[in-house]
């Protein structure tokens, strides 16, 4: 069965067409990049397939199903979505941010060893073990970045959605956080990740969704996708597109 | 620090801990007072410990048990739900309402409704309305979120307050007096069937927001972060609104508006314990209980035989120990 399936989903927002006529299917695991200038609707499609933009126009079936027709608890253990950053007033720490993914799993009180040893493992996959009893708050922008990718990992979800995961991540970590979700990917996770980097997205996704002012413009695996013409047309930059001996594209800005 | 996830050892242990501080308060506070009695004389029937003790103390340090324990809960639970830790059980209007109700009886002269004392039934029914009003302001369709909510609750309380000046300008000197006095709030000596009628329609509001704990601690961080691991918000933002405003104004009807409680226990508790509600609502509840049942055994005894306002003393007390408790946390925990 397929996971995803849009056809022709729109929204709008205060009167402006923020997305319109999307059809996409995603029929299996893989690693999909949505990509696209700034207010081209990538967020919004995001939003709509996790389930929290429930007033969208058209049909975004889930296993067969309107999301929004999915209880919230069942499809939280179908699809994890995790948002840009949360803003955290109280004094959770690392560790109680990451058990929070169990929660459309547990029932009583206390966590059961399951729990505990999803939570393990995905804190040692994103390297937050070091830092798990301290309070989120005191964390930096990257290592906050990772425990909330941990507590996604620990929800142990078929679907992953996620807005821009390596925005305030050094180098570093953008390429171990999307060599991560790669590897989600092969393990049979479907990963689809708003990004504003072509060339991450060119290292490591299987396929590009490319928005343009809330209308899909290409819909294909990266090297079909970034060329220069397309770039020039969908960002209004100039560049020059090589190719690796290993058969990656590789994006150069400018002239 | 010891800031760690919910074990069952810790959480026993903190529960424990503050069971037995509210136990000690409940057999320590009737025995304080001006006139000396002691619990052997009091059971045995000798007079007048007996009446001392189970006429005039005893009732009312289990109101103040109950009213702190219960304002504790209410305050933590809007706290998760605003988002913020400085929210009250007030915060959403309630109290205000309840205030609003109560100035009314008190300047219609009402003395008695249906049994009852008129204040209590007015006040009731004024935080009744405001949660009927707040509610039809924020609910959009079928949807809600905390932030319209807040907004209704805000501009509601503001309303009520102008009420109340109002009210309170055109009444005479004697209700001028009684209105600041119901405003101060206070603990009064209540009979029995009026403490089990309370305690029934509360404590069991109680339990339903700490069955939802794990809920409140996804809603702590964000609504869509809490819808994303299956919770249904509105219905839950709901809920607890219904359920706290319940709550406070319940116990508001009865005692007035008591500031701080609600405030300062909670906050206290999050640097000690972390933030996880399923240890938070239980010691809220039982820590808010001692500190309102010490605060009023203070106020009846400081200056005796004349009484200070609890409220008075929960500020006094509350407000010295919350600085203490962030300047000493300062080096471990920024905030």
């Amino acid at each position: 069965m397929s996971l995803f399936s849009l056809r022709e989903v729109g929204m709008r927002y205060n009167g402006v067409q923020v997305l319109e006529g999307a059809t996409l299917a995603f029929p299996q695991a893989q690693f999909v990049a949505i990509a696209g200038p700034n207010g081209a609707g990538k967020s919004t499609l995001l939003g709509i397939m996790a389930g929290l933009r429930p007033n969208y126009t058209g049909a975004c079936l889930y296993a067969g199903k309107e999301v929004t027709e999915w209880p919230r608890r069942a499809f939280a253990r179908e699809v994890c979505f995790l948002p840009q950053s949360v803003k955290m007033e109280f004094p959770f720490t690392a560790e109680q941010v990451v058990l929070m993914g169990r929660t459309p799993h547990c029932d009583g009180l206390f966590e059961s060893p399951e729990d505990w040893e999803a939570v393990e493992r995905a804190m040692a996959r994103t390297d937050t073990l070091p830092f798990r009893g301290r309070d989120f708050r005191s964390l930096s922008g990257g290592e906050r970045q990772r425990v909330l990718l941990a507590s996604a990992v620990a929800q142990r979800p078929k679907t992953l959605l996620l807005d821009e995961p390596t925005t305030y991540l050094d180098i570093k970590y953008q390429v171990a956080i999307y060599r991560l979700l790669r590897n989600l990917s092969r393990e049979g996770l479907l990963v689809v990740a708003v990004t504003h980097d072509l060339n991450l997205a060119a290292s490591f996704a299987d396929r590009i969704v490319l928005l343009n002012a809330g209308r899909i413009v290409a819909d294909a695996p990266p090297a079909e996708v970034l060329a220069p013409e397309v770039i020039l047309r969908v960002f209004g930059v100039r560049s020059r597109v090589e190719r690796g001996p290993d058969g990656k594209t590789w994006i150069v800005y400018g002239e | 620090m010891e800031n760690r996830a919910l074990t069952r050892r810790g959480f026993w242990l903190a529960i424990a801990v503050s069971a037995g501080i509210a136990a000690a308060t409940l057999c320590i506070a009737p025995l304080v007072g001006s006139a000396s009695i002691s619990f052997e004389r009091a059971f045995a029937g000798a007079s007048p410990d007996k009446e001392i003790l189970f006429y005039t103390r005893l009732p009312r340090v289990l109101l103040a048990l109950l009213a702190g324990g219960a304002l504790g809960v209410a305050g933590v639970l809007f706290q998760a739900m605003l988002r913020d830790a400085l929210a009250t059980p007030y915060t959403l209007g309630v109290s205000s309402g309840a205030a609003l109700g109560a100035v009314i009886a008190i300047c219609m002269g009402w003395s008695e409704v249906a049994r009852l004392p008129a204040v209590w039934v007015c006040a009731f029914l004024g935080a009744a309305l405001v949660l009927t009003l707040v509610l039809g302001i924020a609910t959009e369709g079928k949807r809600m979120s905390s932030f319209t909510l807040l907004l209704a609750g805000v501009s509601i309380n503001t309303i009520c307050l102008a009420c109340i000046l109002f009210l309170q300008y055109i009444a005479t000197f004697g209700q001028t007096f009684a209105i600041v006095r119901w405003m101060m709030g206070g603990i009064d000596a209540v009979d029995y069937s009026t403490l089990a009628w309370l305690g029934a329609a509360v404590l069991p509001a109680l339990g339903l927001i700490f069955a939802k704990a794990r809920e409140w601690n996804l809603m702590a961080v964000g609504e869509e972060w809490a819808a994303a691991r299956g919770v249904n918000t509105s219905r839950l933002i709901l809920t607890g609104y219904l359920l706290g405003s319940f709550i406070a104004g319940s116990i508001t009807a009865i005692t007035g508006p008591i500031a701080f409680v609600g405030l300062i226990v909670p906050h206290a508790l999050r640097l000690r314990l972390g933030a996880d509600h399923r240890i938070l609502i239980p010691c809220s509840f039982l820590l808010g209980s001692s500190f309102l049942a010490i605060c009023d055994t203070m106020a009846r005894t400081v200056l005796a035989p004349t009484e200070i306002p609890v409220g008075v003393v929960t500020a006094l007390l509350g407000g010295p120990f919350f600085i203490w408790l962030l300047r000493s946390k300062r080096r471990s925990l920024w905030l």
